[in-house]
């Protein structure tokens, strides 16, 4: 291959760095009207009054919108496929407020000064209600997060909202009762994760202005441009053909900016006054009203035999979805669906659970979703289990673990809010990425621990992950290629750039099928007018997905190019010999370059336009797998943790761009690390968040992350472009049991509650000696 | 008010609120690499050179800027060429919103510190916040292009 596999920097890095306007607040008008929202100082309450008069009458205002001004229509902001799996429980604002941060009303003014007074200006009368805060206690709480009459599911969720679940689902398959009976051992234990943040650079940004044609155009900062098309227009009723969207370069979504943020007001303000408006959110607003991963508590029971066959699995899994129930069944699910088929060769298993309505900053999309939870429970549990068989763990993953021509019935049984899609792993490297990860990290030399002359301890920890390539069925992306004159082309995509370096890779798959260097090819993607549809930047679905369609799209061209070649040439077209720059014609001296075969089909003679285009949705969706181990030195008195190295083995089946693989891979395990070590999201007593700025919500820096070391196992998915599966969130999912495992390793304390923090693990040495000396 | 500094060589003047942040000059005067992050002077995308010393323009008013020189990527074009070179090759730039910011922390360190070691380059870079690439592709590529390029 010329192309593909290959470490190509990417098409746009160098303008971006020199700083080319290139984000959606680069390409604001000039003139744009500030909106900018009053914020919810209460977890929950009714507005009894808003009075706006004062700031109407300030210079500059021009205007101020409350719930009155809106028609009254449920939607989910959730940016899913329709009909959505998350309930329609979102108004673009209402007379109730549910979480600090929730919107109150919103000022439209000339300048930010202004529309900062304006905000001061607002009169608003509540009456206080109690919050739904702990969400263990959140279950026919006496309390109700949603008790309007209006909001509903799209289709059977388990939403029961005046119990304040937000979706519920069950299943299980085997005979559990007799698994567990058959078990010589048997442990439980409860594990819970908390809410992260997303922390992209960009914060969220959307503008908006009114063309010649009377139609609005909207530059979002967003995942899914579609979906805010279609959003904007079922929310707002404006009719869809009026609405175009724009994704210019975003700065990182991680998940967050699959749901749709200030989209609603910004159009809503330009619709109206038919005069540009913008609206960056604040850091504190990103934190405060955006997204964040849920919290869940996950409680695992495993048995098995005492020759180390794993026999059942049973789970519950209480979420916590916050004021609204974006992504609240699907992330949910996904803590199983893309953890249990890890071990596929139990006799039985269970996975149940609801998530819950509480009064905080709601949940939402977030790289791993739920698999990174789950993996935390599951992994770690593992590693309970193995310690009480006294079976080392290697050799017990070993055994129980899913390979290659394997399948597991979770697949077929669980979906994204529906039921699965049955399917066998044509490419599962997991012995490879196992065996290869033990010797990168030197595993037989550290485990479980070595000590150290300085005091510390050294200790290795290791988990196992999977994760999916888009979502079967359901998730859909397209393609178009264009010949032009001189021979190159043009790659218009859905799929949505964010930084993961789509538009670099779906250009290499076009270069490659079309046998071009990749300047050949001139991506432009996500424009609801001028590109073809994709669902956008979720759930593992680019490489795979969109990237199946770009394949697809660049063949169909070939096939128009030979076919116009071998009418010019005067042959039949299984003669043609297609070679990229140049056409051949078998055992014979004819010839004609793309050059000129473009030149002449546009100026000279039978021109016409080749322009073919694409689409995929998959019938399946091949996971990549990873192995990951985490070297840590671990200072006993203090509880301080020392990442030295972390090292990933991942099948994502051929990597389209080594590098850029490598990137999806290393920025996940660093969330992932902060994930596992140090970042919580927390609020007061009374539901304010505390976390709100970046000094005191940490993310991990430069000097956190001395060494990475990525390898890839080699791996062909024949239902994947090029051999390859989607490497977006595999990379996240690991270091929290990885971390969990190596801890216990070195001190012999197992943390369930992440973060796991240096406090966290001197107090449970302290506990364990407590218990030791009684 | 009036305010006259040099912006990326070439001395200009500038009028501003009293309270203006140099972050808001530069992007209102279409200087749009630097770019705005958060609230607390705590991320790093707005970093400008004064004087040749990487600063957060996001927290110096512009009337303060009298008479200094201020640099951004848009003044050190054939530098940034050269350290992207061996950024790309790395594939260490991933979603972009902090990469100008980067590199001129990285073109300011290469001018102020003789043969770093890897962890004095972990050091001089911690203010620079990245979300997307787990800072390794960068530090290689920081690495190979000082060594280089030294």
């Amino acid at each position: 291959m010329k192309t593909v596999n290959k470490a190509i920097p990417s098409v746009d890095g160098l303008g971006i760095m020199l700083g080319r306007p290139a984000f959606t607040d680069d390409l604001a008008d000039v003139s744009s009207l500030i909106v900018k929202v009053l914020r919810s100082p209460h977890a929950f309450a009714r507005i009894k009054s808003i009075n706006k008069e004062k700031a109407l009458n300030l210079s500059g205002v021009e205007m101020v919108l409350t719930h009155q001004d809106f028609p009254r229509k449920p939607f989910t902001r959730a940016g899913q496929g329709y009909p959505e799996p998350s309930p329609h429980d979102k108004f673009v604002l209402d007379e109730y407020v549910r979480y600090v941060g929730d919107e109150v009303a919103a000022v439209v003014a000339k300048d930010e000064e202004t529309a900062e007074a304006a905000l001061a200006l607002l009169d608003v009368e509540y009456d206080i209600l109690e919050p739904v805060l702990n969400y263990q206690e959140a279950m026919d709480h006496k309390a109700v997060v949603h008790p309007e009459p209006e909001i509903h599911e799209m289709f059977p969720i388990g939403f029961e909202p005046k119990r304040n679940i937000a979706a519920a689902y069950g299943m299980d398959f085997g005979n559990l009762d007799d698994a567990f009976s058959e078990s010589d051992v048997i442990i439980e234990e409860t594990f819970t994760t908390q809410a992260q943040a997303h922390v992209m650079m960009e914060p969220h940004t959307v503008n908006a202005r009114l063309d010649v044609q009377n139609r609005l155009i909207i530059y979002s900062s967003t995942q899914t441009p579609f979906h805010v098309r279609r959003i904007l227009s079922q929310a707002l009723a404006i009719p869809m053909h009026k609405i175009r969207v724009i994704k210019p370069r975003v700065g990182g979504g991680f998940g967050g900016k699959q749901a749709i943020h200030g989209e609603l007001l910004v159009a809503w303000v330009t619709y109206k006054t038919g005069k540009p408006a913008k609206m960056v959110y604040t850091r504190k607003e990103v934190f405060e009203s955006s997204y964040t991963r849920h919290p869940m508590t996950l409680k695992i029971k495993l048995g098995a035999t005492k020759s180390g066959k794993l026999k059942a699995i049973d789970w519950y899994v209480l979420s916590n979805t916050g004021a609204y129930g974006e992504h609240a069944l699907t992330v949910f699910m996904v803590a199983g669906s893309k953890v249990l088929p890890l071990y596929n060769k139990v006799d039985a298993a269970r996975f149940h659970g609801h998530v819950v309505y509480t009064n905080h900053t709601p949940a939402g999309a977030y790289r791993g979703y739920g698999a990174i939870q789950g993996n935390f429970a599951l992994e770690s549990a593992v590693d309970i289990l193995c310690e009480k068989l006294q079976i080392d763990p290697i050799v017990f993953r070993r055994k129980n673990m899913i390979l290659e021509g394997e399948t597991s019935p979770v697949f077929e049984i669980m979906g994204e809010g529906t039921e699965g899609t049955a399917m066998n792993m044509e490419t599962c490297k997991l012995d490879y990425c196992l065996d290869k990860g033990l010797e990168l990290i030197d595993w037989k030399n550290k485990y479980p621990r070595v000590p150290l002359e300085n005091g510390k301890i050294k200790s290795v920890g290791m988990a196992l992950a999977m994760q999916g390539s888009g979502i079967p069925y359901i998730d859909m992306g397209a393609a178009t290629i264009k010949l032009n004159d001189d021979g190159f082309y043009n790659l218009t995509v859905g799929a949505t750039d964010i930084g993961q370096g789509s538009d670099t890779i779906l250009a290499q798959i076009a270069a490659e099928t079309l046998d071009v260097p990749i300047e050949k090819v001139v991506v432009y993607s996500s424009d609801t007018d001028l590109t073809p549809f994709d669902v956008g930047a979720y759930a593992s679905s680019t490489t795979f997905v969109s990237g199946n369609a770009v394949y697809k799209a660049a063949r169909h061209m070939r096939e128009m190019i030979v076919k116009e070649a071998a009418e010019i040439l005067d042959v039949d077209t299984s003669e043609i010999v297609f070679g990229g720059d140049v056409i051949l014609v078998k055992n014979s001296e004819a010839t004609i370059s793309m050059r000129d075969l473009s030149n002449r089909i546009t100026y000279n003679e039978d021109q016409k336009q080749l322009t073919a285009t694409s689409s995929y949705y998959g019938t399946k969706s091949p996971p990549p797998f990873m192995a990951g181990f985490i070297e840590i030195d671990i200072d006993p008195e203090t509880g301080e943790i020392d990442i030295v190295d972390y090292v990933s083995v991942v099948d994502c089946g051929v990597p389209i761009n080594i590098k850029l693989a490598q990137g999806q891979v290393e920025g996940g395990i660093v969330q992932g690390l902060g994930m596992a070590h140090f970042e919580v999201v927390k609020s007061s007593s009374k539901g304010q968040l505390i976390t709100n700025d970046l000094l005191k919500y940490k993310i991990p820096t430069s000097a956190d992350i001395p060494k990475l070391t990525t390898a890839f196992a080699k791996s062909y998915e024949d239902s994947g472009p090029y051999g390859a599966k989607s490497v977006g969130e595999i990379g996240i999912d690991t270091p929290p049991a990885a971390l969990a495992n190596a801890v216990y390793n070195a001190l012999g304390v197992r943390i369930t509650d992440l973060p796991i923090t240096s406090e966290k693990i001197i107090l449970a040495l302290q506990n364990k000696k407590n218990k030791e000396s009684h | 008010m009036k305010v006259k500094f040099v912006l990326n060589g070439v001395e200009r003047d500038f009028e501003v609120k009293a309270g203006e942040y140099l972050l808001d000059t530069l992007r209102k005067h279409n200087i749009l690499s630097v770019k705005k992050g958060c609230d607390a002077s705590s991320c790093g995308v707005c970093t400008v050179l004064k004087n040749g010393k990487p600063v957060l323009s996001c927290s110096i008013l512009t009337a303060r800027c009298e008479g200094l020189s201020i640099t951004t990527v848009e003044g050190e074009k054939a530098e940034v060429e050269k350290f992207y070179s061996y950024f790309g090759a790395e594939g260490a730039d991933q979603c972009g919103f902090c990469n100008p910011a980067t590199a001129l922390t990285v073109i300011a360190m290469k001018r102020e510190l003789k043969n770093p070691s890897e962890s004095a380059i972990r050091q001089y870079m911690v203010g620079n916040l990245c979300r997307c690439s787990g800072y390794v592709a960068q530090n290689k590529a920081i690495l190979n292009y000082l060594e280089d390029q030294s």
